[in-house]
């Protein structure tokens, strides 16, 4: 149990050489690490922060930009909703007037279409009713009914009424001689001589009749001179029926089809 | 039988003498200077490190935290000394658990070194902190009268020290020697396994006393200080 000096002097030594050993290799250099590591940490730390900050600045900024952006598209928005409603109207009633124009167009189109075919349809009518009379009245226009056209135009000229007369005689009297009557079909002699005689009594004066056949007249019989005409024949009467088929026409341009039982019946 | 490695002597001129504490310290010393060596000298700063390099940071942040727990608030300047007090009587007990291992904390000449070297660190540190007469002024404290108390409870508590370490690890390997003589089997290993939790204990209190001591004289002196500027203002 003694105690060695020498060794408690040496363990001192030891110990102090052990303290600086020591703070060289392990203290110093582990401090240092461990400082340096805290400080890294800490300007990560820091920059972590930092970044956060901007990023934060940055987020806001975006975030005014989006709401800039966000208004500014919906003021775009509104105004071409509003255009575009306006263009739309626009079309539209440009559409509406180009139909209402179209529509007018066809109207007219298939009247002037229907007004044709209505006349064709007349004229047609009108013709084969002509031909029709015309086949007729020439099959019967026998002497008999020849004489009758000749009798029924001299009774004419005598009841024609006073002013009629006037103008008759005003217009015949000038040029006595070259009254022309014209005729469907050569008029006989009697017939001939009978006309001669009421009109030399109704100018109260001679006169030579110059006889002409004709025979579009149809059964008709035409007195004429320079500028004045007094005429009879079935003519007359066609022409009438033509106005007046043409009229009906017009008045009903799509007559309903008869029924089917109709037209049986 | 014998008590100390002291006795133990390898070569000897005059009154220089080569004993086995101090060989063994040497071999310890080694040891604590090439492992921190070895792992020091590829520190890294960054936030992946070595397992040794955790380990030793571990324990050096662990000794720091304590003297900052017992009250000194740069433990960087005293770590080099309370550190190096507690790795040494650490690694001195620990290494029992290789067979034929005296410690050289079971010589009583190695645990008088290393209490006077607190005695006189605990002025060193008080004196650097406050002056010399800043530091000798704590002992008149709290009045004059208690100068020589003062001064028994210095010389006292660093032979408490030595005592302490040199009993319980020479106490320590006594036991284990008996029992080898008795029971060869078992009890030596559960006794040694108990040698370890005292050689760490002591460790542990040895360093943490000497902190405390110093702490006491680094206090002392700044609270004088800090009293004297009250008074001043």
């Amino acid at each position: 149990m003694d105690i060695n000096w020498f060794t408690v002097v040496a363990q001192l030594i030891n110990f102090l050489i052990l303290v600086w050993l020591l703070k060289r290799f392990l203290y110093k250099p582990i401090l240092n690490a461990v400082n340096e590591r805290e400080k890294k940490i800490m300007d990560q730390l820091k920059d972590a922060d930092d970044k956060k900050a901007a990023a934060q600045q940055e987020k806001e900024v975006f975030q005014k930009k989006n709401d800039d952006f966000d208004k500014q598209k919906k003021g775009l928005m509104d105004t071409v909703v509003v255009e575009a409603a306006k263009e739309k109207n626009q079309l539209i009633e440009a559409a509406k007037s180009d139909a209402k124009n179209l529509i007018s167009k066809m109207k007219k189109a298939a009247k002037e279409e229907q007004d044709k075919e209505d006349k064709t349809i007349a004229q047609k009518t009108q013709k084969l009713v002509f031909d029709i009379t015309r086949k007729a009245l020439a099959s019967i226009a026998s002497l008999s009914l020849e004489e009758q056209s000749a009798n029924t135009f001299i009774k004419h000229l005598k009841a024609s009424k006073e002013d009629e007369k006037q103008q008759f005689i005003n217009a015949f009297k000038s040029h006595p001689d070259s009254i022309l009557v014209k005729s469907a079909f050569d008029l006989p002699l009697k017939q001939q001589n009978e006309i001669n005689e009421v009109v030399s009594n109704l100018l109260e004066t001679k006169t030579k009749l110059q006889f002409k056949t004709e025979p579009g007249l149809i059964s008709g019989i035409e007195l004429s001179t320079t500028g004045f005409k007094v005429a009879w024949s079935f003519s007359e009467y066609l022409n009438a029926l033509e106005q007046n088929i043409s009229g009906k026409m017009k008045e009903k341009p799509n007559p309903k089809p008869k029924k089917k039982a109709d037209v049986s019946n | 039988m014998e008590l100390s490695p002291d006795q133990t002597i390898f070569w000897q001129y005059s009154f220089i003498t080569i004993n086995l504490t101090l060989v063994t310290t040497w071999g310890i010393m080694l040891l604590l200077v090439v492992l921190s060596w070895l792992v020091t000298r590829k520190l890294k700063s960054d936030i992946q490190i070595s397992r040794w390099q955790c380990f030793l940071e571990m324990i050096v942040t662990g000794i720091n935290a304590q003297i900052e727990e017992v009250g000194l608030s740069k433990p960087e300047r005293y770590i080099g000394f309370i550190g190096t007090l507690f790795l040494f009587i650490f690694a001195s007990n620990f290494c029992i658990i290789f067979p034929g291992y005296r410690p050289p904390t079971g010589s009583l000449s190695t645990t008088t070194a290393l209490a006077i070297s607190v005695f006189l660190a605990v002025p060193f540190y008080g004196i650097s902190k406050s002056g010399v007469w800043g530091y000798m002024k704590s002992f008149l404290q709290p009045t004059w009268i208690m100068l020589p108390f003062n001064l028994i409870g210095e010389i006292s508590r660093t032979l408490a020290l030595a005592v302490r370490l040199f009993g319980n690890i020479m106490s320590g390997g006594m036991i284990v020697a008996i029992l080898l003589s008795i029971s060869p089997f078992i009890f030596p290993v559960i006794m040694n396994l108990l040698g370890l939790l005292t050689g760490t204990v002591q460790a542990y209190i040895f360093s943490i006393l000497a902190t405390v001591y110093i702490a006491a004289a680094v206090r002392n002196s700044r609270e004088k200080t800090k009293s004297n500027v009250i008074t001043t203002q």
